[in-house]
């Protein structure tokens, strides 16, 4: 009798009640939410009727009609602007990939400098990193731009450097290696090389299980890796020639041609994204304490063994969530490319597509899917690695 | 077995030794050297490369800005190499002539006493905010976040009524749109971000859901399409007498994203305070409201005014975007400078660009020092208790 008289719950007024409180609160959310995006699309509907814009994705396969100066795939003036955007998308993943490498050489060596007992290399790369950190990206890439590419020489006075390369204010010419016949024999060397590392890295880890003997996988690997196919290479007679690049009197003919904007993008990029890397690889390493490696020397370990089996895994744990945080950003950024006119995806789409159709809304909503699903598909890999790698505790 | 005592016997020293100096190779600059540069082998090579990087760096931007630099002249002429200067350095008089572009644009020149007012006014609120033992800390957020805005709106846009003839944004430009921008990326970023951390945070499944979807979309996305959108379809999306002016376009875009980005150093904020106060807090019988404002927020946010002041960093040097969408902010009046055909020489260029490089080093690094200052300040007890640990 008094538990049930306790169990009754005390009348409270809807008004007062939380959960009440709390449905009408989103309710009212939704409905602000609801009328904002009503608005606005009735106001596009109109201003757009107004302004004889088409609606809709038919421009997609509407001839684009405007020229691309770098195109990895065929594209010519006939082409669609479906065709443009993968021109676009791809120009925008060559920056952003090549950056990332480059990024990551530079970010590691920079960020173990730091930690360096050389107090002169240590200063240098933390000077290295305020200055880069504290200069818009913007800044660097106009300067790289049109302060340091555009006043390298004309083309008639090229910088001519070994190996046939030209560098002159138009551009870096590479020269181009031309496959020859027995050339698809070095791939296919290098698979197999790449199969009998992973079987003997297999056969190795079993047997140090069972026997505790070790093997020297590294080198296996690397004799199997890199010899095999070289020595294959080098046995069938260097199968590649290069196409040099020849310089004409106004331009210059044959070879790779790299534009100035590609490699201002690529500099600009690199350089800045290298000095945020190598704080998180510095923060990375620091967050390993030291009694770990002095527990690892006293196990008998040596100082190689104790970096890559004991503080790397460790390290890396912290590094990688902000490392792949630093690749998203350079891939975000690589839309600066607008400002110094290498054709992105946001040049090509967002820009010339853009004021060619004005069809605004479609074009942008587009571009942003792209960055959206990139950034998108990167965190879900980054959560994968994350469950992976967690420590498990007790 | 009269033997004296041992401190008497003669061959017993009655004072201690002085001790000797260190051997000169372990103390002093050489003993410095020897542990710190030249220690292996490896160490060696790495202090060589390193001074050859210096010295392949250090002279030619020297020699550029200061030894072979030009420092007085009214024109390009002065700027040029000529047979008695084979090098010409930075032309500086091409800065001292344009400072006053660079900093307020095409703002009416009898008018530009409005804009140091402005300076002034937003100097001050930021003093008050940041500095460390600022009096009434409440009043300077209030004033920050709310008098300034509106009488620098007054201000700069002017009142003709009273006597503050109209300036159109037009006109605005430099230093002075940097500012602005960057200044209503702070003052609208941090309520909307607060806001927007709460409701990623909330309990409520529709708030969380709309602000997941917000914070995770703006920051999915580069700030140039951003802008692009805010400067392209939000004219679309409002009625025609609405269309707002190009500036205050980009300062949407700027505004959005940055709350984005300010949402989730708040929410790190937030989750950084112990459950016990949330728990504490209800248990006196605080409403959500009472508990946030008076309980959580202050410690969430005074925690992470490092981390708030290092995303302003970031948000000023991403206000250079802002040039895309053709608003002359500082570097673009550096970029429309640098090309004028009265100061265009060959150094011009460079000479710009070290320019607004140093600008924004010294603002960026003002910045950072003051939230590294910070974090060590707040990290006080943390230490404390590190140390504790070891013992």
């Amino acid at each position: 009798m008094r538990r049930a008289e306790a169990d009754r719950k005390p009348a409270i007024s809807p008004l007062h009640d939380p959960r009440w409180r709390s449905v009408a609160y989103q309710a009212v959310l939704c409905v602000i939410i609801l009328a904002l995006f009503y608005g606005a699309i009735d106001n596009a509907a109109q201003n757009l009727q107004k302004a004889r814009i088409a609606y809709g994705f038919d421009f997609w396969n509407h001839p684009a009609g405007f020229e691309i100066s770098q195109t990895l795939i065929d594209y010519s003036t006939a082409s669609t602007y479906g065709r443009a955007f993968w021109v676009g998308l791809l120009n925008t993943l060559l920056v952003a990939s090549l950056g990332i490498v480059f990024a990551t050489i530079i970010g590691f060596v920079v960020g173990i400098a730091r930690l360096s007992r050389n107090v002169l290399v240590a200063r240098l790369a933390g000077s290295y990193v305020e200055i880069v950190r504290n200069l818009p990206l913007l800044l660097q890439l106009l300067f790289w731009y049109n302060a340091v590419l555009k006043a390298l020489p004309e083309v008639a006075d090229s910088l001519v450097f070994p190996g046939g390369t030209l560098l002159n204010n138009r551009g870096l010419f590479l020269p181009q290696p031309i496959a020859g016949e027995s050339l698809s024999l070095v791939p296919l060397t290098f698979v197999v090389g790449l199969l009998g590392a992973i079987a003997f890295r297999h056969w190795a880890k079993r047997r140090q299980e069972s026997t505790g003997r070790q093997a020297p996988v590294a080198s296996v690997a690397l004799v199997l890796i890199v010899g095999l196919p070289l020595v294959v290479f080098l046995l069938s007679g260097m199968p590649v020639d290069f196409a040099y690049p020849e310089m004409g009197r106004f331009n210059i003919r044959g070879g790779i041609e790299v534009l100035p904007e590609f490699m201002a993008l690529l500099f600009g990029l690199s350089i800045y994204t290298a000095a945020f890397i190598a704080e998180a690889v510095r923060a990375g390493i620091q967050a390993v304490s030291h009694g770990q490696t002095e527990a690892a020397y006293s196990l008998g370990l040596r100082p190689g063994q104790t970096l890559r089996r004991v503080v790397i895994p460790q390290a890396m744990r912290v590094i990688v969530p902000p490392l792949t945080n630093q690749y998203l950003n350079l891939t975000k950024n690589s839309s600066l490319a607008v400002a110094i006119g290498y054709p992105d995806l946001v040049q090509i789409f967002a820009g010339t597509v853009l004021n060619q159709t004005g069809q605004a809304v479609e074009v942008i909503a587009i571009t942003m899917a792209v960055y959206l699903a990139i950034s998108l598909v990167t965190s879900l890999l980054m959560n994968l690695y994350n469950a992976r790698i967690t420590l498990v505790e007790r | 077995m009269n033997t004296p005592p041992a401190t008497q016997a003669a061959y017993v020293r009655q004072t201690p030794v002085a001790q000797l100096p260190p051997p000169a190779s372990q103390s002093g600059i050489v003993g410095w050297l020897r542990a710190n540069v030249f220690s292996s082998v490896l160490n060696v090579v790495l202090t060589l490369l390193s001074l050859g990087l210096i010295a392949l760096v250090v002279p030619p931007l020297l020699d550029f800005m200061i030894i072979d630099a030009t420092w007085t002249g009214n024109d390009r002429e002065a700027c040029l190499a000529s047979a008695e200067r084979p090098v010409a350095g930075a032309c500086w008089p091409f800065i001292w002539e344009r400072l006053a572009y660079f900093t307020y644009g095409f703002y009416p020149v009898a008018q530009r006493w409005r804009v140091d007012v402005f300076f002034v006014l937003l100097a001050v609120g930021i003093v008050w905010l940041l500095a460390p033992r600022a009096k009434a800390r409440l009043w300077g957020a209030l004033y920050f976040f709310v008098v300034m805005p509106l009488l620098s709106y007054i201000l700069l846009l002017g009142w003709p009524r009273y006597g503050l003839p109209y300036v159109p944004t037009t006109l605005w430009g430099g230093m002075l749109v940097t500012v602005v921008v960057s200044a209503i990326g702070i003052v609208f970023s941090l309520p909307i971000g607060v806001v927007l951390a709460l409701g990623r945070r909330s309990k409520m499944p529709l708030v969380r859901l709309f602000s997941v979807i917000f914070i995770e979309f703006v920051r999915g996305v580069p700030l140039i399409t951003v802008l692009f959108m805010a400067s392209v379809m939000l004219p679309l999306f409002v009625p025609d007498a609405w269309t707002p002016d190009k500036l205050l376009r980009a300062l949407i875009g700027v505004a959005l994203f940055a709350s984005a980005y300010m949402a989730e150093v708040v929410r790190a904020g937030l989750q950084a305070v112990p459950r016990g106060q949330y728990e504490g807090a209800m248990a006196i019988g605080l409403s959500y409201r009472q508990m946030m404002a008076l309980v959580i927020l202050p410690q969430a946010l005074r925690t992470t005014i490092p981390n708030i002041v290092n995303s302003y960093i970031a948000l000023f040097k991403d206000t250079t975007l802002v040039f895309i969408v053709g608003i002359f902010d500082f570097l673009r009046t550096i970029e429309a400078a640098r090309v004028d055909p009265k100061w265009a020489t060959p150094v011009t260029s460079t000479t710009g660009y070290v320019f607004a490089g140093m600008v924004y080093f010294f603002f960026c690094y003002l910045m950072s020092r003051y939230a590294h200052d910070m974090e060590r300040r707040l990290a006080t007890d943390h230490r404390r208790r590190r140390k504790r640990g070891r013992r």
